[in-house]
């Protein structure tokens, strides 16, 4: 059958529309249908990314004799095998992110400004999550220095980060120490 | 449930800054419950569990005691598709979300949607120029409900989306711009060169692939993990800044050149939307766009400016039924548009 709207493609979509009990019937090219949902009813083609997305996933991150391994790549927490994922350019939960991490990562870095996260964080995390932004910053700073040849600050610059390294393993144990605690406090 | 008012939002009745070019400003986070299953893989029951906890929450927060809850089950076709054309939904919640649900402020600036392709997205649209602000109102509410909420976030990739597109700090900053000089002097494809090139995406009014009609425009961020937030935001403005003065530029070309041929379009588009007896939402987002050019340039002085960014919305499908309190088919729609124009126009 042909398009009723353009009548030269072959009508591939069939919509019936009920309008106050008056049923419309319309078959449709893939293009006119297209047309007429964006006029008839707006809705965001959001599929359009993630096709792309899974394209860039399918094309240049892995070769034939990869795909094989890749396929069998299976998330842990929710089950998402990397095929689906790379159909569908969804993860399925948190840990998808570690399970698939060897290859979202070359992805990641194409599509974002880096692979680390810069922005806002928990506030329950926060003071760990900011000491490490502290500790990389410093080092950073270290090196500078230490190329400089001002060594008496560098030096000062490595105390700082001992300290703060050690601020962290302490606040951890603490929280660990209070973890076992509480299921001790459970247990009985 | 309240009944939503489908006629005016604070978005299109407000004025806002540099608003003769820059329409509204949207910004959307997107966030997802740790230990949940995301969305787009999980059962009804989970999807049930993620609405009861997040409503849990809502309820008690007296910062939300403002917000209405509006089940997506319970609205009709035509008031979801309203909802879309006002920029309070987006059209997946909307289309296709099971157990989905929104929380919109009574000013209808701040929507909460939950169940979408991420568990939850908050979403601030202001009238105008306002990107800075939209973040600021959004970080202030992620805050709030982050202090009863367990997010899902990594140290490394920070808050964890469906999407890998929206990974990290899930913030997506959204323009929308009226650029008619830009885009009749030819100019815009290579604006918009120059803008994918610096990580920002250039859409049309209804998001991703929709073409641009009457002359709108949405620019928004595509990275969302290596910048923080304020970084974002303050490129994005810095773009839309440099997009702002290259319309004025243009525009200003054409009233020195051609001032009487945009004169005569933008009446011509005047007696159109005045006297025309059936006309499609295409045909009329353009005269709209005509009009209100040439109202800008002061060319057309009768019609209230808050007028034609009511009209841009509620001559939208959706919009357009809820006015007329019945469904309308497409023939229907075309003779109903323009008797609801007039409507506006005189008031």
């Amino acid at each position: 059958m042909l398009c009723q709207e353009c009548r030269r493609n072959e009508a591939t979509i069939h919509i019936v529309k009920n309008i106050n009990g008056r049923q419309i019937e319309l078959n449709l090219c893939e293009g006119c249908a297209r047309k007429k949902e964006e006029l008839d009813f707006t809705f965001e083609p959001q599929f359009s990314l993630h096709k792309l997305f899974a394209s860039m996933l399918n094309q240049g991150l892995f070769d034939g004799s990869e795909v094989k391994s890749v396929s069998n790549l299976q998330c842990p927490g929710c089950g998402l095998t990397f095929t689906q994922f790379s159909q569908v350019g969804r993860l399925g939960c948190s840990d998808c992110f570690k399970a698939f991490e060897d290859k979202l990562k070359p992805l990641l870095r194409r599509i974002h400004a880096g692979t680390v996260h810069n922005g806002k964080v928990p506030s329950r995390i926060a003071k760990r999550v900011n000491a490490i932004r502290e500790i990389d910053r410093l080092k950073e700073l270290l090196q500078q220095k230490i190329q400089d040849e001002e060594f008496e600050e560098a030096a000062l610059i490595r105390d700082r980060i001992r300290s703060i390294e050690a601020a962290i393993k302490e606040n951890s144990r603490l929280a660990e120490a209070g973890q076992d605690d509480s299921e001790q406090g459970e247990n009985q | 449930m309240k009944k939503i008012d489908f006629s005016i939002s604070h978005w299109m009745e407000c004025s806002g800054p540099e608003n003769d070019i820059v329409i509204s400003s949207r910004v959307r986070i997107a966030r997802n419950l740790a230990g949940q299953v995301f969305s787009c893989l999980a059962s009804s029951e989970q999807t049930e569990a993620v609405l009861k906890k997040i409503c849990s929450v809502t309820e008690k927060e007296n910062e939300l005691a403002d917000f209405n809850f509006y089940a997506m089950k319970e609205l009709t076709a035509i008031e979801k598709q309203a909802l879309v054309e006002k920029h309070l939904v987006s059209p997946l919640l909307a289309r296709d979300s099971r157990n989905g649900a929104l929380l919109l402020s009574s000013d209808e600036a701040v929507s909460l949607m939950i169940n979408e392709e991420d568990h939850l997205r908050l979403q601030v649209i202001l009238p105008g120029f306002q990107l800075e602000e939209a973040w600021e109102k959004a970080d202030y509410y992620d805050s709030l409900l982050e202090k009863k909420i367990d997010f899902a976030f990594d140290e490394q990739y920070g808050y964890l989306t469906a999407c890998p597109t929206n990974i990290g700090t899930g913030l997506r900053g959204s323009v929308m711009l009226h650029l008619p000089a830009l885009i009749m002097t030819g100019q815009l494809n290579r604006l918009l060169g120059a803008l994918s090139q610096v990580g920002l995406a250039v859409r049309g009014l209804y998001g991703e692939g929709s073409e641009i009609i009457g002359n709108l425009v949405q620019i928004s961020n595509q990275v969302t993990l290596g910048q923080g937030e304020g970084e974002i935001i303050g490129n994005l403005g810095g773009m839309i800044g440099q997009v702002i003065e290259q319309e004025q530029n243009a525009r200003q070309a054409l009233l020195d050149k051609k001032r009487a041929q945009m004169a005569d379009r933008a009446w011509r588009a005047l007696g159109l939307l005045r006297y025309a007896q059936v006309m499609s939402s295409k045909e009329a987002m353009q005269l709209i766009s005509d009009l209100r050019i040439g109202h800008d340039l002061g060319l057309v002085k009768s019609v209230d400016h808050r007028l034609l960014n009511l009209l841009l919305v509620l001559i939208r499908p959706g919009c357009l039924q809820m006015l007329a309190g019945r469904e309308l088919d497409n023939d229907e729609r075309n003779l109903e548009r323009p008797a609801q124009i007039k409507k506006i126009l005189e008031s």
